[in-house]
């Protein structure tokens, strides 16, 4: 499913888009929608082919847009290299947080509690903290030049933004045809059988968290380039953490391109909720958990999963079992 | 010790009492979160969601209908017993396919449609109840308790004795010990583990119902209100140690005092920290927390 070809394919067709249409509305959509799918992607890393669940993927996107913001505003450094440092200081945080859960052995819940934890502490510090600007937030000057990261038009943020998602895709696809990829995924089905034949566990899932927390980060930079603000709610608020995790598991975690087909699902489903109950908050939400919990039941591997056994349906002419899976009950 | 000194012991005094009485109502969400991870093994993401619409329940309870949450607190925890049951027996159970990975994402899921569900139909709008009895205190020396955290604590004990009592005594007390301990040899003798699983977390889900009724008259209620209370749960239930239904009481009641203390001398967002902190920190040092066995 997710060869060189159709990821190709998928990034043509979106480069493509800039041709047909010059609507603000399309291009702030898309820019959006490939924002949240390379958080998915930086989620998809350590979740999808690690294993590790993070529900507290806003810490890195935070930390990402917070410092971003905060080294342009407060101390006068160039938008880019600001952008660079928001990367840096996402992967830096990963490192730490990755260091103390996986040298004390947290997995599973316990690894989805911690991470959700520092992510509240990091929320609470930035509301009352001086530096992130409290309660208020972190505002940066409008300054329309393409050496200040900003522009007067959507299409090079689009651009960017396209160019960031390829480049996750092209770590991801990295990741599936490196010896690190197998043993990650090996530490993923069993790793107590992958320590047994000698994985680094706890180097591979550090490994792992960092790539992860440096892409989530760059989507948190990007946030605070595109929309000039970043407050301690829109940084470490739960929002993206939903996202980050919903995205590659509707669309297939585990996959290069599940978290960019996820998050056009839940973005282009978003919509439609906005449709139909206007400004009201909440309807859109309500649609992401449902549909959640449906792929869980239903379609454990995603849309990437469902499409790729089509394919396989087709091409051998017969119809594959289902994964092997153990009832609650049984 | 010296910080102690600079209160007068009669504050002090008061804000331990205090913290004992809140700590009652924390003890009581921590008490359903924990049983079902001692049977389940799962940790229930949604219990903040679920204690929220709980809330909710009770405000409509006595908006509508005119009840008085204490007297709501009975027929509330039967029908969130009844929903508990549902989601366990026909969502979250059938829908992770027996795998762990899968209850964190459906319970999570579950929390997600059920506060935005809420946010939905109710806005942001943070709401209150007037009760007449809302600010009565009892005075015991020179230290003021306000009543419904007195009656919030009396309740919860008598709901913590008769938990005990039924996990002791009855027949599906026996048997869900038994699944908690050995689920395939429970399952050999006969009993009937989805429904022993789904009676759990009716359980948990009722005990939601009983601390969201103790809460109302004192506390307000937003789309969000529960997700306080649930964090600070976790705290509880990972200090205590996962399934220990003795660590979930002490642990409660240790919390609470330890919450008015802090706010007492760091003031309240320091506070809040201090939990989440004490969160992580048990997390990486000792996961199977202070009384609790190896997990």
């Amino acid at each position: 499913m997710s060869s060189a070809t159709v990821i190709a394919a998928a990034v043509a067709l979106l480069a493509a888009v800039p041709l047909l249409t010059a609507s603000n509305v399309v291009l702030n959509f898309l820019i959006v929608t490939l924002m949240v799918a390379l958080v998915g992607q930086g989620w998809n890393v350590l979740g999808g082919y690690g294993g590790q669940y993070s529900f507290g993927h806003s810490a890195f996107f935070g930390t990402g847009a917070f410092a971003t913001a905060i080294m342009q505003v407060r101390y006068g450094i160039n938008a880019w290299a600001a952008f660079c440092m928001g990367i840096a200081a996402g992967a830096l945080l990963g490192a730490v947080i990755g260091a103390l859960c996986f040298r004390s052995g947290l997995k599973g819940a316990y690894f989805a509690l911690v991470t959700l934890a520092f992510a509240e502490v990091l929320r609470i510090i930035a509301s009352v903290a001086p530096l992130t600007g409290a309660g208020v937030g972190t505002l940066i000057a409008l300054d329309l030049r393409p050496e200040a990261f900003q522009f007067r038009s959507r299409l090079p943020f689009y651009w960017i933004m396209l160019g960031l998602v390829t480049l996750s895709l092209v770590i991801a696809r990295l990741i599936e045809g490196a010896r690190f990829g197998a043993w990650l995924i090996a530490v993923r089905e069993n790793e107590d059988a992958a320590r047994a034949l000698g994985v680094d566990v706890t180097r591979i899932k550090l490994a792992a968290m960092i790539i992860s927390a440096a892409i989530a980060a760059a989507g948190g930079c990007f946030y605070a380039q595109y929309f000039l603000f970043v407050d301690a709610g829109i940084a470490y608020g739960p929002w993206i953490s939903v996202q980050a995790l919903l995205a590659p598991i509707i669309g297939g975690a585990g996959t290069a391109l599940g978290p960019l087909l996820g998050a056009l699902v839940i973005k282009t489903l978003g919509e439609l909720t906005k449709l139909v109950a206007g400004d009201a908050p909440g309807l859109d939400l309500v649609a992401f958990g449902s549909i959640l919990i449906a792929v869980v039941a239903f379609a454990p591997r995603g849309i990437a999963g469902l499409l790729s056994a089509s394919h396989d349906r087709l091409r051998l002419g017969s119809t594959l079992e289902p994964p092997a899976t153990e009832r609650a009950d049984a | 010790m010296t910080a102690l000194g600079m209160l007068s012991p009669a504050i002090v005094l008061s804000a331990v009492l205090n913290g004992l009485l809140m700590g009652a109502v924390y003890a009581l969400v921590a008490l359903g979160l924990t049983l079902i991870y001692g049977v389940l093994h799962i940790i229930n993401f949604a219990h903040g969601a679920l204690l929220t619409a709980a809330m909710f329940a009770a405000l409509f309870a006595h908006r509508l209908l005119g009840l008085d949450p204490y007297v709501a607190a009975l027929p509330l925890s039967i029908s969130f017993f009844a929903l508990g049951y549902a989601l366990q027996r026909f969502v979250i159970g059938p829908a992770s396919h027996g795998r762990d990975e899968n209850y964190l994402l459906i319970t999570l899921g579950l929390a997600v449609v059920i506060e935005n569900a809420l946010l939905y139909a109710f806005r942001a709008d943070t709401r209150t109840i007037t009760l007449p009895y809302a600010f009565d205190v009892l005075e015991a020396g020179s230290v003021f308790l306000p009543v419904p955290r007195v009656v919030a604590f009396a309740v919860v004990m008598l709901v913590a004795l008769l938990l005990w009592l039924g996990m002791r005594f009855t027949d599906t007390g026996k048997a869900i010990r038994a699944v908690a301990k050995e689920k395939l040899g429970a399952e050999l003798a006969g009993i009937d583990v989805a429904h022993i699983y789904a009676v759990t977390f009716g359980i948990g889900t009722g005990c939601l119902a009983i601390a969201a009724c103790l809460l109302i008259p004192t506390y307000y209620v937003n789309p969000q209100a529960g997700n306080a209370f649930v964090l600070i749960a976790f705290t509880i239930v990972v200090l205590g140690g996962m399934g220990s239904v003795a660590g979930a009481l002490i642990g409660g009641l240790g919390v609470g005092v330890v919450e008015s203390l802090s706010g007492l001398y760091l003031g309240e967002s320091l506070g809040q920290i201090g939990i989440f902190i004490i969160l992580i920190l048990v997390l990486l040092l000792r996961p199977s927390g202070l009384f609790g066995a190896r997990a």
